[in-house]
């Protein structure tokens, strides 16, 4: 290959809309890698493409979706999630990826991310945490650690923050991973393992926003952030979730945390629908309750 | 998907405003519900959690109507037809994602059973508040069409009909229904399935590298490709070209949405729907919707004993509003008499219609209950009077 060709040619292209590129990420930002990432992660889990969909919220990570060659939906800010629900229950044979940011799932989203994951309904949710809102000029959020400055925190947060990967356990999730975006063997693998899993399925990935985050908090700039990640994570699978929260010493606990069977939305609707009913008037018949059986 | 339940229950029914609405949604084809509990509607809920497993579709209750009106989205770019049901407080939730489906033109109907506002206000009984609030309740520049059922058989009858117009006009249709006509027992007829007519998703015929899913046909409307058929569809919330990508200008801005409020505007004879009884030769007429021209049958009659020339017209459309076709009248009658059960929501447009060519009176009512039939009869012979 030429140097031409190489910057011409990127190994993704044929998954993403070339025409929409350039994309709207800063240099340094961590963000493309997360995509790279999980398209490689996509185009080994053999998932048929033509009936696969990509939802995303607002924010910077949620202009995912529209970069990506799959039926992409860009829909309000906070609410791919039940976008998602109608899409994945209304076609059962669909694929339905969430890609969407920290402040858009779990602030504005958040109701809608512990319902769905409570509801264990079919959905892969990639959650890019950056700790910050990107889009509109990096304000504090509810991932933000204590102390840490940004444009609505200036004398440094003093909220709480939330710990993803603990509260997708929590509500329901049947899977659950963090890595941070530096370890892109590791995280494929994962995001590999969410799209092939039935239910419910989340993947943390943690990502530098250096031109906001990272300037605000004099971390350096995003080659700096990253080398931070490989100093400071820590990898344990086996790691009680309510230990794993972030905070601003930088320490990155990260592993496959969660990874456990429980039937999803659609098979517990068609199982119960099954079962008599003895509080209803008049009882499915029977030959009709085997038909709903052979379905569930 | 299983089907062990007829969809359509052809046949004569005694059943109320809310579970007709539910029939008609499901005769209609809809096989997806999303919603959350709220007085007076939970009976278009309850009813579909329990038809709508049966006959091959999906009903879920969602943790808020925020959820349940971006669900039916979803549910409908999947390729089914969809509906939501609320009152209110969840109107207000579900203005925010009303204005995507507008936005990204996505056939889907959302039925309000209107209760007294504003907040939590009269849960159990009736307004007619939310009128504006359909019209501009969600931000930006729209149209929207909404119809008023006067009956339990209308409940049933406009259901259908705002799906069909949904599909039509790829755009969400709200049926504006109201605490009474929800709650009251009536006689429905549900016609046999071969009977109704049902207008089919307009898809398009091109192939996937040709295709523009927002690139209009000759009725303003552009034809559709469901997620999952091969065509990689971009869709966005953000002012887009006719590729479906977002272009942040004022060109393109000017283009899409008047595009969006074109189709429905330059097709508002297609879409509005009107009732009129004696108008013609009238001195007076009522302008009225929903259960609020009930009525105004009975203090009518009334006039009519009384020897007044008067009509009614009754808006089953209300959105678009037949703005001709008031222009008209009032330039043949003295007053127009407009009750209904808010401030005169409706009584302005109709005022700033007739523009001042015949004289419009207003009969507020602030919720709770219905007019006193006297209260119109009052103002029609006000009207006369003057
Ligand atoms: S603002 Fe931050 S998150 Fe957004 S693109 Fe720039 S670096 Fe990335």
């Amino acid at each position: 290959m030429t140097e031409e060709q190489i910057a011409l040619n990127h190994p993704m292209d044929a998954y993403l809309r070339e025409d929409r590129i350039p994309h709207i990420w800063c240099s340094g930002c961590g963000l493309g890698t997360c995509l790279n990432t999980f398209l490689h992660a996509l185009v080994k889990s053999k998932i048929d493409m033509k009936k696969t969909s990509i939802v995303s919220g607002i924010g910077c990570t949620g202009r995912v979706a529209g970069y990506v060659k799959l039926d992409s939906f860009h829909t309000t800010h906070g609410r791919p999630i039940p976008f998602a629900t109608g899409l994945k229950l209304a076609n059962p044979k669909l694929k339905v990826i969430v890609f969407s940011g920290d402040g858009d799932l779990i602030s504005i989203g958040g109701n809608h991310f512990i319902h769905a994951a409570r509801r264990n309904v079919d959905l892969t949710v990639i959650c890019v945490n950056n700790f910050t809102y990107g889009m509109t000029g990096g304000q504090g959020g509810p991932t933000t650690p204590i102390t840490a400055r940004s444009a609505t925190t200036p004398f440094g947060n003093f909220e709480f923050p939330f710990n993803l990967a603990y509260l997708a356990a929590g509500s329901g999730a049947v899977y659950v991973a963090r890595w941070t975006m530096l370890d892109v063997r590791r995280l494929e693998n994962s995001i590999l393992h969410a799209l092939n899993k039935k239910g419910f399925t989340f993947v943390e990935i943690i990502s530098p926003c250096p031109t906001l985050y990272g300037r605000m908090n004099k971390l350096g700039n995003g080659l700096k952030m990253i080398k931070d990640y490989q100093k400071n994570t820590i990898i344990n699978h086996k790691v009680d979730l309510k230990d794993a929260a972030l905070g601003m010493d930088g320490k990155i606990v990260v592993g496959n945390f969660v990874d456990i069977q429980r039937p999803t939305f659609t098979e517990v609707l068609y199982d119960h629908i099954a079962k008599p009913q003895p509080n209803k008037k008049e009882d499915i018949p029977k030959e009709e309750r085997k038909k709903i059986e052979h379905h569930a | 998907m299983l089907e062990v339940e007829k969809p359509v229950l052809t046949g004569s029914h005694f059943m109320n405003g809310d579970n007709a609405c539910a029939e008609g949604a499901l005769a209609a084809g809809c096989r997806f519900f999303a919603g959350y509990p709220i007085t007076p509607a939970t009976e278009v809920t309850e009813r579909m959690s329990e038809r709508l497993p049966l006959v091959g579709g999906v009903y879920i209750q969602m943790e808020d109507e925020i959820a349940s009106m971006i669900a039916i989205l979803g549910a409908s770019w999947a390729g089914k037809r969809s509906m939501t049901a609320t009152s209110g407080p969840g109107f207000s939730l579900m203005m925010e994602n009303m204005g995507l489906g507008i936005m990204i033109e996505t056939p889907c109907v959302l039925v309000n059973v209107q209760r007294g506002g504003p907040s939590t206000g009269l849960p159990t009984l009736v307004g007619q508040g939310d009128m504006m609030q359909a019209r501009w309740g969600s931000h930006g520049p729209y149209e929207i069409i909404a119809l008023c059922p006067s009956s339990p058989q209308e409940m049933f009858d406009l259901t259908i009909k705002a799906f069909n117009l949904s599909e039509e006009f790829r755009t969400p249709v709200l049926v504006m229904a109201d605490e009474v006509v929800g709650h009251m027992s009536e006689k429905v007829v549900i016609p046999s399935p071969e009977k109704i007519k049902i207008h089919p998703r307009l898809k398009t015929k091109e192939k996937p590298e040709k295709y523009l899913p927002f690139k209009p046909n000759k009725n303003l409307v552009p034809p559709m490709a469901n997620a999952g058929e091969g065509y990689h569809i971009h869709i966005t919330g953000l002012t887009h070209d006719e590729k479906g990508y977002p272009v942040i200008n004022a060109k393109t801005q000017q283009k899409l949405v008047k595009r969006l409020l074109d189709k429905i505007r330059l097709n508002r004879d297609k879409i509005i729907i009107l009732e009129e009884d004696n108008v013609e030769g009238a001195d007076v007429v009522v302008v009225s919707y929903g259960i609020s021209a009930r009525t105004a049958v009975l203090p009518i009659q009334q006039a009519r004993k009384e020897g007044t020339k008067v009509g009614l017209l009754r808006l089953v459309t209300v959105w678009p509003f037949p703005e001709e076709r008031i222009k008209a009248l009032a330039k043949k009658v003295k007053a127009i008499v407009v009750p209904e059960l808010n401030q005169g929501q409706i009584s302005l447009v109709v005022e700033r219609c007739a523009a001042g060519n015949a004289k419009v009176i207003s009969v507020p009512h602030m919720g709770g209950e219905t007019h006193d039939p006297k209260e119109i009869l009052a103002a029609i012979k006000q009207a006369v009077k003057k």
